[in-house]
């Protein structure tokens, strides 16, 4: 056990086991299934913030588009999800049963040759990461090289963000416009809408998150991510060092979107829909506010920062529903301007210094009484001198 | 142009900014292992050479081939894994990473993205960058952070990344430049200790730092080259008296 805590110590995962215990046992235990779905959906978009902390915070490079690879990979999701549950029985009313039904309603008469594929899971699995990371790809690459960077990166995601929700509420017989895809129910026949199902999509949810933590913690150790500093600090320098620096924010772009892609299809699958608000400008720049408030630096704390900012959306929303983006954007404005590193920052710079201080003052309370009472004991304990020597033991243990 | 022994041949080489030619017409040939010092008032041309050199500035016209092979169309990073190390102006180096991760990063393997995923910093990466910290006197300070360091210790910082890649030729631009006079001493005994098996060009304002190292130098001025020689040579050269002491 010891040898353990001094592992989880030198690797810094200490931060990184309280989440877990926090995500697996606590929440579990704390609350009950509605809220626990509520907190699994949370975490979903906790994927976006993990991506943002690696792609902003490590990067450097900042991104308002993030929502159109949730987005995207919550849809190839809801698509096969879709497909399951328009079954030839359940849509036998349609004038073209076995089509989902916003196909229907739009005239289709047929599946359209690019849906057909999301028919099987495995395909769709692969959708779900491929679509985000292929799509970053081409835009990273294209922007990247041409060393466009800072806020005319972060506009031209934007644009693409509107581009994407454009084209879906356009696309309606293929996307279900802007009521998005609904009704999805089953997976290869198991029903996700059950209490069980919801506590398995929150530990797969979970135990997803906490290995996409180890992933970019893996990927922040490694030289890659010593180099993404060093390129926020001296970008000419590591390109003179014979970096090809487009080709690394490439690589951490399609990290985030590929990361973004698996938080989307948790959503569809907790949430049982998907729908372009989630895909646009808004719902982007929400999932940045995630990562600052959090601290853009800290993936634990990006965590954190979307629990936080859910809680307080469905809080304020619940009990001031006139008020609660004024709020919202008030803890946003706060806490920048307050925290500029976010909640980590704060654990960082104020919590664990004060805690510490805390600590050196007890053992130097402790180091004075061990003091006195060796100093007396020539004089009060001369026949029993074993009685001050467990605490000296004691305290010497403590300061090693 | 035809093939040659030197290590760099630059020719007619032309740069034009809106018209302005801060490069005009320029013909430079560097030998191997020579250690070549540019010199020129403000203005003349000298870091755009460098920056044509490796890569910063694309050339209006011209040719720059390095060992024979032609340089102008190269990315950057191309033209650095052939062998052109370049030290900038003020200290380049990554202030908030330690000096030994500064050393270690400028190692010249695990480049590609994947690469870089999967390097390890093995015994022969830590041998490295201790052969070159001691070379820049810095082998105590590995574990500090970088952004600490002093100016002169900077300055050589930047010059030990760019040994780790032991290019085969090296371009430093002002490497003494804010620094004091032992400084200065130590840097001048680093340059020549570094020039052998490769070539250096230096681009320095300080006329006696210029003779303690200089095998032959260069005068630009207004985008041409003004005179070649060795160092007293140039002195005496009348064009170049006119330049630093006429109008």
């Amino acid at each position: 056990m010891n040898k353990f805590t001094t592992w989880i110590g030198s690797k810094g995962l200490g931060s990184v086991l309280t989440l877990a215990v926090l995500l697996l046992v606590a929440f579990p235990l704390v609350f009950d299934i509605f809220r626990l779905n509520l907190v699994g959906k949370y975490l979903s978009y906790g994927f976006v913030a993990l991506g943002l902390v690696m792609l902003w915070g490590y990067g450097g490079v900042l991104s308002l588009g993030q929502g159109v690879f949730f987005g995207l990979g919550g849809y190839a999701m809801a698509m096969f999800l879709k497909l399951e549950a328009s079954d030839p029985i359940t849509t036998k009313i349609q004038s073209t049963p076995g089509i989902p039904d916003f196909m229907d309603w739009n005239q289709l008469t047929a599946l359209p040759l690019w849906w057909q594929p999301f028919e099987h899971l495995p395909f769709a699995l692969f959708a779900v990461v491929a679509v985000p990371t292929i799509l970053a790809f081409i835009i990273g690459y294209a922007m990247f090289k041409r060393r466009v960077g800072g806020v005319y990166f972060a506009i031209i995601t934007q644009a693409v963000a509107l581009i994407l929700t454009v084209l879906i509420i356009g696309q309606q017989g293929y996307t279900g416009g802007v009521n998005g895809m609904t009704d999805l129910k089953t997976v290869l026949g198991w029903d996700t809408r059950t209490d069980s199902a919801k506590y398995i999509l929150y530990y797969l949810c979970t135990f997803l998150l906490l290995g996409s933590i180890a992933l970019c913690l893996w990927v922040q150790k490694s030289k890659l991510g010593t180099l993404l500093l060093a390129m926020r600090d001296k970008e000419d320098r590591v390109r003179f060092s014979g970096y090809d620096v487009a080709m690394f924010k490439v690589f951490v772009f399609c990290l985030a979107a590929a990361l973004s892609g698996i938080g989307g299809a948790l959503f569809t699958l907790q949430v049982g829909f998907m729908s372009p608000s989630f895909v646009g400008i808004v719902p982007s720049i929400e999932m940045v506010i995630y990562a600052a408030v959090g601290g853009r630096m800290s993936l634990v704390g990006a965590v954190y920062g979307t629990l936080l900012v859910n809680f307080g959306k469905t809080y304020f929303s619940e009990s001031l529903p006139d008020l609660w983006l004024f709020l919202m954007a008030a803890l946003f404005i706060g806490v920048t301007m307050a925290f500029p590193d976010g909640l980590a920052g704060v654990w960082e710079t104020k919590v664990k210094p004060w805690w510490k201080r805390k600590q050196a003052e007890r053992l130097a309370i402790r180091k004075a009484v061990a003091a006195d009472a060796a100093s007396d004991a020539p004089v009060t304990q001369t026949g029993n001198p074993s009685r001050k020597s467990p605490l000296t033991g004691s305290v010497s243990g403590q300061s090693a | 142009m035809s093939n040659t022994d030197f290590a760099l041949a630059v020719e007619d080489l032309t740069v034009s900014f809106d018209g302005f030619k801060a490069i005009d017409n320029l013909t430079l040939y560097i030998d191997k292992n020579e250690l070549r010092v540019i010199i020129g008032p403000n203005g003349a041309g000298k870091t755009t050479l460098l920056d044509l050199i490796c890569g910063k500035t694309k050339a209006s016209g011209g040719s720059i081939k390095f060992k024979n092979e032609e340089l102008t169309q190269l990315d950057e990073h191309i033209r650095v894994r052939r062998g052109i190390g370049r030290k900038f102006q003020t200290p380049s180096i990554y202030e908030n990473l330690s000096v030994f991760q500064n050393l270690e990063v400028s190692y010249p393997t695990g480049r590609s993205v994947f690469g870089a995923l999967g390097f390890k910093c093995t015994d022969e990466v830590k041998a490295r960058v201790q052969v070159v910290a001691e070379e820049i006197g810095l082998d105590d300070t590995l574990d500090k952070e970088a952004g600490l360091l002093s100016h002169g210790q900077k300055q050589w910082l930047e010059i030990g990344m760019l040994l780790m890649q032991d290019p085969e030729l090296l371009m430093l631009d002002e490497p003494i430049a804010g620094m004091s006079a032992r400084e200065r001493e130590l840097t001048a005994e680093l340059l020549k200790r570094i020039c052998k098996n490769r070539s250096v060009i230096v681009i320095e304002h300080d006329m006696e730092f210029v003779k303690q190292i200089a095998h032959k130098v260069t005068v630009m001025h207004q985008g041409k080259i003004l005179a070649e020689g060795s160092m007293a040579s140039v002195q005496a050269d009348p064009k170049v008296i006119d330049v630093y002491l006429g109008h």
